[in-house]
């Protein structure tokens, strides 16, 4: 499936905390990211991208175009997904993320607008977020490249009748099976050749010192 | 060839189950199953498309940062020798020195150089401070005593497993599972467990799978078995050019004379030469270290290593990246007691070349997780916390005892699990511990053989005041069987 970047404003975080963010003695627990798209037109969400930093939960709110001129309401289309299995600890606090519109709980057709809610309850962490955040929309369908399918999906019996719909040239076929016979044939032959590391240059490796860069 | 292709016997229609069947009889099924069971075992899952290729060497970036720092200790730290002693990193040997070496290539042991002026580039406690000194920079490190701070020495929050996932995780280790090690001792009858055991071995060898290999080690190899079992398992075969190309790095090794080459004869004869089991396999060890450092193939592991290997120009051309070389060639730059990852090998394997492929695979699988910064679960920094939190839960009066005298137990314990305790045990010992290396795939087993050693000496370790006392009390740990040890440890304290 293609996919194209869709170009998008991520606000800055906004944190939830109660009391004074700056004489409160807790760090906040809950960070809010609002995305907005202002030079695209609604379009359908495939999948979000984002490298994580010690964010533990992530929630996503989405705003969608409505074709009645009711005002658009906020709906939750992920909800408490975990990025740290422990809080605690460094698991998936540094991990490349992607979510797909599969997964989410609503669907994701003409979306004007995302809020992100991350969730870190472990105090031990001095801050969090997601960073290098992407988003991307279904692109143009490409010829998709296919593999044979009895290569991709070994079924224990061909159907018969495919075959009766269009049998593809018989001597085209023969031709291209010869072929990987005598491949298979030929890799049996000459087993496999070793690479030969060279680590000279032009037969020479005189060396003086480790290079710092 | 083009006639025997067109032999009548061949039918579209069938082809593809013919293919299957060939693939059957011919091995060939078996063949490409164990490789791809080999690309898994070695291989980290794949990461996500956008993820860049530092990021799977190690996901986190203070980590990547200090294994970099470290590494560029590393340089300087040989660079300086090469200045005081001004010698080269690598040269061309003379003719007549290449026939010298070719000459006693089966006796390098008998040659004396005078290596006074060398010293080991590092030592595992140099490796213990630096980990030590790693700290997450998002993390509250406070200068105070608080909560958070780890009571060991280790003060990265790294995921360790506790006793009921190791429990899980080593099973097989269990009081109701016949063990070698254990229940092959004198006063059991063999008729209990050990003639079974040996004759399911006779059975995965004649299968040739590497999987079933792997699950049947977990309760030990038998003595005769395992050097093919543990071929089997790293998926060794060893064909007419294996041995070919060991005779390359062989001619590698006369042409070009390196200095690592004084770093690998220094530490043989400061460890193995030394040791009452392994003085006598000196001269494999030279000729598999040698080459080892020759072998570019051993570069492709730094794909998942955190490590990087360290770059040279050749003489003249600095900074021209078409005379850009990693030195040495294999990019591993040897510690004090790198030698002992081989030394128990020879014990298995009597054909260097043998012996050379067994070992370069444990390499690239085990041992270089023992001295690179990562979050691994296998590496050295997630062991260390392995032990000290194991320790902290299940004797903690223990800990808190010998932390409070100064003595840490991590600097006790430290350069076994970084010698992955070979020299430290008795060899039948040390032998049966790498079948569960090999049989679980991770090197977890040795922070929790280092643990459970403490609590064997426990009652001693009480009563010492002082670093060196408890030193003493855990200098000699070639009368201990593992096997016992381990399994009551993880499957019969009582805490």
């Amino acid at each position: 499936m293609s996919r194209v970047s869709v170009p998008c404003h991520v606000k800055g975080t906004v944190a939830l905390q109660v009391g004074d963010v700056r004489t409160s003695q807790g760090r906040p627990g809950v960070l809010v990211i609002d995305v907005t798209f202002p030079s695209v037109a609604p379009f359908e969400l495939q999948e979000i991208m984002f490298k994580n930093y010690y964010t533990a939960f992530l929630s996503i709110r989405v705003r969608q175009h409505t074709s009645t001129h009711a005002p658009t309401k906020w709906v939750t289309c992920l909800r408490d997904y975990c990025l740290m299995p422990d809080p605690h600890s460094e698991e998936g606090a540094q991990e490349y993320v992607s979510l797909f519109k599969h997964q989410m709980l609503c669907d994701m057709a003409r979306v004007l607008e995302l809020r992100l809610i991350l969730r870190q309850p472990s105090p031990l962490w001095l801050s969090f977020t997601v960073e290098e955040l992407q988003i991307y929309q279904e692109g143009p369908k490409s010829p998709s490249v296919t593999f044979p399918k009895w290569l991709s999906h070994p079924v224990p019996c061909e159907q018969p009748a495919l075959l009766c719909e269009g049998l593809p040239d018989p001597s085209r076929v023969s031709s291209e099976v010869q072929q990987m016979w005598a491949l298979t044939e030929m890799i049996r032959a000459s087993h496999t050749s070793a690479r030969i590391g060279r680590f000279d240059v032009d037969g020479c490796y005189d060396l003086n010192l480790l290079s710092y860069t | 060839n083009q006639a025997s292709l067109q032999r009548p016997e061949i039918k579209l229609e069938s082809l593809k189950e013919d293919i299957k069947e060939f693939f059957k009889i011919s091995g060939w099924e078996k063949k490409l199953q164990n490789a791809v069971y080999s690309e898994l075992s070695v291989f980290p899952l794949p990461s996500h498309p956008a993820a860049p290729p530092e990021h799977l060497k190690e996901p986190l970036v203070y980590m990547r940062k200090a294994q970099g720092s470290w590494e560029k200790r590393i340089l300087k730290s040989l660079n300086s020798m090469c200045t005081e002693l001004s010698i080269p990193l690598a040269r061309k040997r003379p003719v007549g020195e290449q026939k010298e070496l070719l000459n006693k290539w089966n006796e390098m042991g008998t040659d004396e150089p005078d290596l006074s002026l060398f010293r080991p580039v590092y030592a595992p406690k140099d490796f213990l401070e630096v980990l030590i000194n790693l700290r997450n920079p998002n993390y509250e490190n406070g200068d105070s005593l608080s909560f958070r701070t780890h009571l060991g020495l280790i003060q990265v929050p790294l995921k360790v497993k506790d006793i009921p996932e190791l429990k899980e995780c080593f099973a097989e280790l269990g009081l109701n599972t016949g063990q070698l090690g254990i229940d092959d001792s004198t006063q059991v009858p063999p008729e209990l467990f050990e003639n079974e055991h040996v004759r399911i071995g006779q059975k995965v060898l004649a299968e040739q799978d590497s999987a079933a290999a792997q699950q049947y080690v977990r309760q030990g190899s038998p003595t005769a078995l395992r050097a093919e079992l543990w071929a089997l398992i790293l998926n060794i075969s060893s064909q007419p050019e294996d041995i070919l190309y060991y005779e390359q790095l062989k001619t590698n090794v006369i042409q070009h004379d390196l200095l690592v080459d004084s770093l690998i004869y220094k530490d043989v004869k400061l460890t193995a030469s030394n040791d009452d089991y392994y003085f006598v396999f000196e001269d494999y060890l030279y000729q598999v270290l040698l080459c080892f450092s020759r072998d570019t193939s051993v570069l492709s592991h730094f794909a998942y290593n955190s490590a990087s290997p360290p770059k040279s120009y050749i003489r003249g051309k600095l900074g021209l990246e078409e005379y850009a070389v990693f030195y040495p060639p294999n990019g591993v730059i040897p510690f004090h007691g790198f030698s002992m990852y081989v030394a128990p090998l020879c014990f298995l394997y009597h054909e260097p070349y043998k012996l050379y492929q067994i070992f370069r695979e444990m390499y690239v699988r085990f041992f270089f997780r023992l001295h690179s910064i990562s979050s691994h679960p296998s590496g050295i920094v997630s062991l260390c916390l392995l032990f000290e939190t194991l320790l902290q839960t299940y004797l903690p009066q223990l800990f808190y005892h010998l932390r409070e005298i100064g003595a840490q137990p991590l600097r006790i314990s430290f350069k076994w699990m970084v010698r992955a305790f070979s020299g430290y045990l008795a060899t039948d010992q040390l032998l049966l511990l790498w079948d569960r290396i090999l049989g679980y795939n991770s090197l977890e087993i040795l922070a929790v053989l280092a643990a459970a050693v403490f609590a064997f000496r426990a009652v001693n370790l009480m009563e010492v005041t002082s670093l060196a006392a408890a030193e003493a009390v855990l200098a000699d740990l070639s009368t201990l069987k593992v096997m016992p040890l381990l399994q009551i440890f993880l499957f019969a304290t009582v805490t």
